[in-house]
């Protein structure tokens, strides 16, 4: 079967006809000259599939919150083709059993590939190193290790993990937070949390990991790979390493491009998140640190909560907020529209970047003859109102809700077939 | 105003507007029938999430004063201590027809929530949040520091208070700052660096980290509790040493100019941030504050719950 995405633009640039035959794209031709099963795209923009390193999808343990399945939904409407599920499920993805029973589910979804992340450390509990190994060679060829929510705070520890997935070309990826220093902590430490009484979470409890991590990926030459870096501080650190030639990647979150602190002064929990939201300067340096590649990817750190969890009092609520259905709109409006980044290096960004740090083959390619036909198709010009209401999450908890966002996700293509069309699942 | 949430929300008229009207409803006190019909037929809910026997009954009386039927809602012994939720307790007190909610919670920003949220019509009067604001503190301090040092009448134009102790974890702190500088007066928080909230120097205050730099120069001086489990954590290396380099003794009120007035909120640390003779000294005003923190819950009760001026 042959299918023709007609009249789209790649990256922007001339109209051409993909045509994809057997999941691959096997010709651009001409716009208007294919034949096949049309999928009209007359003037939208062609890019890569989007890669997600960063996903919680609560199975097992929070089906109430998200399922595999849903949060598969979720992720091909946002125009994602591959997610990385995070390991703080319950179980936790600590060994072999719970990793592939996670790909297992992504498979049967059947809407983009569900890559298990595994835990560092037993139950994450910072203590004792997981089956790395066996997890890298379980049918989920898990690639990304993290204790995400929790910081492998023990350098020991750090160190020895970072060294151990050497052996399978796996990554770290570390979410940076000294524990002692965010003891209950509610909301970045500034002057507003001494305003609002809230226990403050300080950005030197994320930097200080962070020069810790990088001296440390340095000495034992391993890859490090730094989760939702929220201040300009940890940009500065990440942008000294990479300097030294260490090797770092580092991603950030769309609502650490668009939110800050100030939305806490509501009290309402949809704005709680770990890391907090921060300052507006942050914000700019890590706008400015993804546009210059200091920062390699937008991870989207997707967190469905139910509504008791966010419907109550701020100390009660969990930390989290939904991503993946708004990431594209957050990336339009904060490095597109005004011009930080083109739509090829979007492209890096979402796509081929962190498919190349989570070690996915068939994802990130770019859109030629012989690549895997994983295409998200946008349309520029469109634009997206965000009705939590409306989303294919379980979950509500956008922080985006009545607000209209640039572009919009018209079609989503996994390995060949459309998972959305028209801006709805097919 | 339907709500008292934070002093920040009080402009200077309606701040004096509260101290004028408990200062009338202060005179009912002193009758031999305490109680006014205003209220009556309205009900008032203590939501109490956090133990406070004194802001509870002080609440609860200024309520009764008004004829207001008065309902205890504690924490403990109650669902709530079961997990009912900030969320269910409100929507079973909005049933049950509560026209203003006092709420004492752990968490801070929890009245915000409350009265933010659809779960209640009433009007929400914080009692004390995390360590947020105290609001009606703050009112009462004001109430008595306009009585001793401006005949009470208008506001507090120029005149000096230092807030001394754990700043960093106090909501009186918080309020106080903010409605003493509506008011007019000059503040400074005291503490050691530890125990100041971070970004303190941009709040509309002095800081210093000497009481006795401060001692000379104010009208009076407000000492806060500071809680043992402080020092487990480290904000200070002893409470002997707090209370050598912070705690008001009568070597230190000596030094106070004679006509300053010492505050404190309670409940105190007798021996910590204030000594025992200090505390039972004339200069004291601490009982006074309390009898003044029932007209200023009056007051605030009275003007939310739209009484009217005629009916004192």
């Amino acid at each position: 079967m042959t299918l023709v995405v007609r009249g789209v633009r790649p990256y922007g640039e001339d109209a051409v006809d993909i045509v994809v035959s057997d999941g691959v794209i096997v010709e651009l031709a001409p716009p208007g000259t294919a034949a096949g099963e049309i999928v009209d795209a007359d003037g939208l923009v062609a890019l890569p599939g989007f890669v997600d390193l960063h996903t919680h999808l609560r199975e097992p343990g929070r089906e109430d919150a998200e399922t595999v399945r849903t949060g598969s939904q979720a992720a091909a409407l946002g125009g994602f083709t591959c997610v990385h599920a995070m390991a703080n499920t319950s179980p936790v993805a600590d060994t072999a059993g719970v990793v592939e029973q996670v790909w297992r589910l992504g498979q049967e979804a059947g809407l983009v590939d569900v890559r298990p992340v595994g835990a560092v450390t037993v139950g994450l509990g910072g203590e004792r190193m997981a089956e790395l190994g066996a997890m890298a060679h379980s049918a989920a060829q898990v690639r990304v290790f993290s204790d995400d929510g929790k910081c492998v705070h023990d350098a020991v520890l750090m160190r020895r993990a970072l060294e151990y997935v050497k052996a399978f070309d796996g990554v770290v990826a570390q979410h940076a937070q000294e524990p002692r220093l965010t003891e209950n902590a509610q909301m970045n430490e500034s002057e507003l949390s001494g305003r609002l009484g809230l226990v403050g979470w300080p950005a030197v409890a994320e930097e200080a990991i962070i020069a810790r991590d990088v001296l440390l990926a340095e000495h034992v030459g391993s890859r490090l790979h730094v989760c939702h870096l929220s201040t300009a501080g940890s940009v500065e650190v990440v942008r000294w390493a990479k300097a030294r030639g260490v090797q770092v990647t580092a991603e950030v979150t769309p609502h650490h491009l668009v939110l800050t602190e100030d939305l806490v002064a509501t009290y309402d929990p949809v704005y709680k998140v770990n890391p907090p939201l921060r300052t507006a300067e942050d914000v700019g340096a890590l706008r400015e640190a993804l546009a210059d590649g200091t920062i390699d990817i937008i991870a989207t750190d997707h967190a469905p909560h139910p509504h008791e969890d966010k419907d109550c009092e701020w100390a009660a609520a969990a930390m989290g907020m939904l991503g993946l259905e708004t990431a594209f709109g957050v990336a339009m409006e904060t490095m597109v529209v005004p011009g930080r980044l083109s739509w090829r290096e979007l492209a890096q960004r979402m796509s081929a970047a962190p498919a190349r740090i989570g070690g996915v083959r068939t994802q990130g390619h770019e859109l030629i003859p012989g690549a895997v036909a994983n295409i998200a198709v946008v349309d520029p010009e469109g634009t997206y109102l965000v009705d939590p209401t409306k989303l294919a999450s379980k979950s509500r908890n956008s922080p985006y809700a009545g607000r209209t966002l640039p572009g919009r996700v018209v079609h989503t293509i996994y390995a060949g077939t459309p998972t959305v069309l028209d801006g709805a699942l097919s | 105003m339907k709500h008292l949430l934070s002093t920040a929300d009080l402009s200077r008229e309606e701040a004096v507007l509260i101290l004028d009207t408990a200062a009338e409803l202060a005179a009912v006190t002193d009758r031999s029938v305490k109680k006014l019909p205003t209220l009556r037929g309205r009900t008032v809910v203590n939501l109490f999430f956090e133990d406070s026997t004194r802001t509870r009954i002080s609440f609860e009386l200024a309520a009764k004063r008004l004829s207001a039927d008065v309902i205890n809602f504690a924490a403990k012994g109650s669902s709530v201590s079961k997990g009912e939720s900030l969320k269910d307790t409100a929507l079973t007190l909005e049933a049950m027809g509560a026209d203003a909610v006092v709420i004492r919670h752990g968490s801070s920003g929890a009245p915000h929530r409350l009265a933010n949220s659809d779960w209640i019509q009433g009007s929400v009067i914080n009692a004390g949040d995390g360590t947020h604001e105290h609001p009606t503190q703050a009112l009462l301090d004001a109430f008595t520091l306009r009585r001793h040092l401006r005949s009470g009448a208008g506001d507090l134009s120029g005149i000096r208070v230092a807030i001394v102790g754990d700043i960093l974890h106090s909501r009186v702190a918080r309020s106080n700052v903010l409605l003493l500088k509506t008011l007019g007066a000059e503040v400074t928080v005291v503490a050691p660096p530890t125990l100041m909230p971070y970004g303190v120097e941009s709040w509309p205050c002095h800081t210093s980290y000497s009481i006795d730099d401060v001692l000379p120069d104010v009208d009076a001086i407000m000492m806060l509790r500071v809680q043992a489990e402080r020092m487990q954590a480290a904000y200070f290396p002893s409470s002997l040493e707090y209370s050598r380099m912070f705690g008001l003794d009568s070597a230190r009120v000596a030094r106070l100019p004679e006509h300053a007035i010492v505050m404190h909120p309670g409940p105190m640390n007798r021996g910590m941030e204030i000594s025992a003779d200090v505390a039972d000294s004339p200069r004291s005003v601490m009982v006074e504050q309390v009898t003044n923190g029932v007209s200023v819950r009056m007051a605030v009760m009275y003007l939310l719950l739209g009484g009217m001026q005629e009916e004192i």
